[in-house]
């Protein structure tokens, strides 16, 4: 009995020391290879970087699906009411004629871009559906141009590891690794089933990253910085969505 | 006297898949609660019809069914939750299958043994089950061939069935693997199911409690902490 117990506690001891070893080593292999998000700290670490490494391991390079033009949904829900503050209402005024979008941080050329700067970049368009967290989707067909154009025309440097965007409604800001924000999907969006973004949607400008949920394309852009690092960035968690509690990465 | 009931394996995987299950539980009836309409199809939102709407307060605004929102919105942790109590039920089931494979458990303990195959044997033990009949001899030590059903239903069957819809609900998997989501009719599809297959695993946790209940809960809880169970085998 006493030689039974004792081999079970070897055994168990074994695992808990393999185990631990183990975590640590994960934790050291998921730093080398960057899979751990901005977020990746704290209770649901370990969560947050299994996902994000899994994701990154396998859709890199995949394609968000794709939808015939039969099935754009006929009244898409638009949970935006346009933002309450002056500038947006003067810019709104004026048909948005004076927005500007500014480009800056690890490029070697910063860029201030206007609404029709953006239209002379290719226009693109996709049938893609955004979830919602909260589960509710639609639909529709988003005309823009890749970000990855707009990045390439301001010259973004090989260190740059992230895109943080700003919506000009405070306090809305997020950022993406440089996997999604060179993926050909996604779009600065400036149109919507053929006719201008509407304010509801997002309008004039809103980055559509279709690989993510709702909350990941933020809406009235304003602002592209280019990065290597989080850290200097709000709370340095990645963006205002896990300041509020919410994931950094959305895939899922 | 006691009798060896469970092994190590079961018993651990047993306790981490509560464990998962419940915080998958709690943070999936919350997600719920901020919206509380189903759909069939690709897409659904409050513009479109429902398959089904639950009559409960919501916990946002961006739904009126009528019974307001001020329920708790709790989504930024029960996500976080949700998904990191997902990877150890994921992870758990993996040791479990492989293991289980490997060592017999599955065939032996678990896949019905070849006389107990026909439906006559499953109607037999019903039949004894509801004449509150004492246990056969062998159970004390192995399961009968209704528990064998029921455990195989829930470990291949449903597990399987509500990670592959809660995996259908997730854009950036999708994009790797569409046929997952488009074989289930779409992704307001695949949240309705994924919805039910929580229930039906609901249904199988409070019949499994009434059973232990009737069986002697303390001394089938002690088994399945420690391994061993009591001989003969106490009757409530």
């Amino acid at each position: 009995m006493t030689k039974i117990s004792r081999r079970k506690l070897i055994t168990a001891g074994a695992a808990a020391v393999a185990g631990a070893a183990g975590l640590t080593a994960a934790d050291k292999i998921a730093r080398r290879y960057g899979v751990v998000p901005p977020d990746g700290c704290g209770i649901y670490g370990p969560g947050e970087t299994l996902t994000y490494a899994a994701q990154r391991l396998l859709t890199r390079h995949t394609l968000a699906r794709e939808f015939s033009r039969s099935q754009i949904s006929e009244k898409p829900f638009a949970n935006a009411i346009a933002p309450a503050n002056d500038q947006f209402k003067k810019l709104q005024a004026g048909g948005f004629a004076d927005w500007r979008l500014t480009v800056d941080g690890m490029v070697a050329h910063p860029l201030s871009l206007s609404l029709s700067d953006l239209r002379a970049f290719p226009t693109h368009s996709q049938i893609t559906e955004v979830a919602c967290e909260e589960g509710w989707s639609y639909i529709a067909e988003w005309i823009g141009t890749p970000l990855s154009g707009v990045l390439h025309e301001a010259g973004v440097l090989p260190q740059a590891r992230y895109i943080v965007y700003r919506s000009i409604e405070a306090p809305w800001w997020e950022s993406i690794d440089m996997s999604d924000a060179l993926h050909p999907q996604t779009f600065l969006t400036m149109g919507m089933n053929d006719g201008d973004l509407p304010v509801g949607f997002g309008g004039p400008l809103r980055l559509r990253v279709p690989r993510q949920l709702g909350y990941k394309s933020v809406k009235f852009i304003v602002r592209l910085t280019a990065t290597d690092s989080m850290k200097t960035f709000g709370k340095g968690l990645g963006s205002a969505s896990p300041e509020a509690g919410y994931a950094w990465f959305a895939g899922i | 006297m006691t009798t060896p009931r469970h092994s190590a394996l079961v018993r651990i995987t047993h306790w981490l898949t509560v464990l998962s299950f419940f915080a998958l539980l709690v943070t999936g009836l919350e997600l719920v609660i901020s919206h509380p309409r189903f759909y069939w199809g690709e897409t659904g939102n409050v513009n479109e019809h429902p398959l089904f709407t639950i009559p409960i307060a919501t916990s946002r605004d961006t739904i009126d069914n009528g019974y307001g929102s001020n329920m708790p919105d709790q989504n930024g942790w029960s996500r976080y939750l949700h998904f990191e109590s997902a990877w150890l039920l994921v992870l758990t089931g993996l040791v479990y299958a492989f293991f289980s494979l490997l060592n017999g458990h599955f065939r032996r303990d678990l896949v019905p043994a070849p006389g107990q195959r026909a439906p006559r044997a499953y109607f037999e033990r019903m039949t004894k089950y509801l004449r509150r009949g004492p246990p056969d001899p062998g159970e004390a030590d192995s399961y009968n061939v209704l528990q064998r059903a029921a455990y195989l239903g829930v470990i291949c069957v449903l597990f399987p069935l509500v990670i592959w819809t809660g995996l259908a609900l997730s854009p950036s998997f999708n994009s790797a693997f569409p046929f997952f989501v488009d074989a289930l009719g779409g992704r307001q599809s695949a949240r309705t199911i994924h919805f039910f297959v929580t229930w039906a695993i609901v249904l199988f946790f409070v019949v499994h409690i009434a059973m232990i209940a009737l069986s002697g809960f303390w001394s089938r809880t002690r088994a399945m902490i420690l391994g061993r169970a009591q001989e003969p085998q106490e009757r409530p």
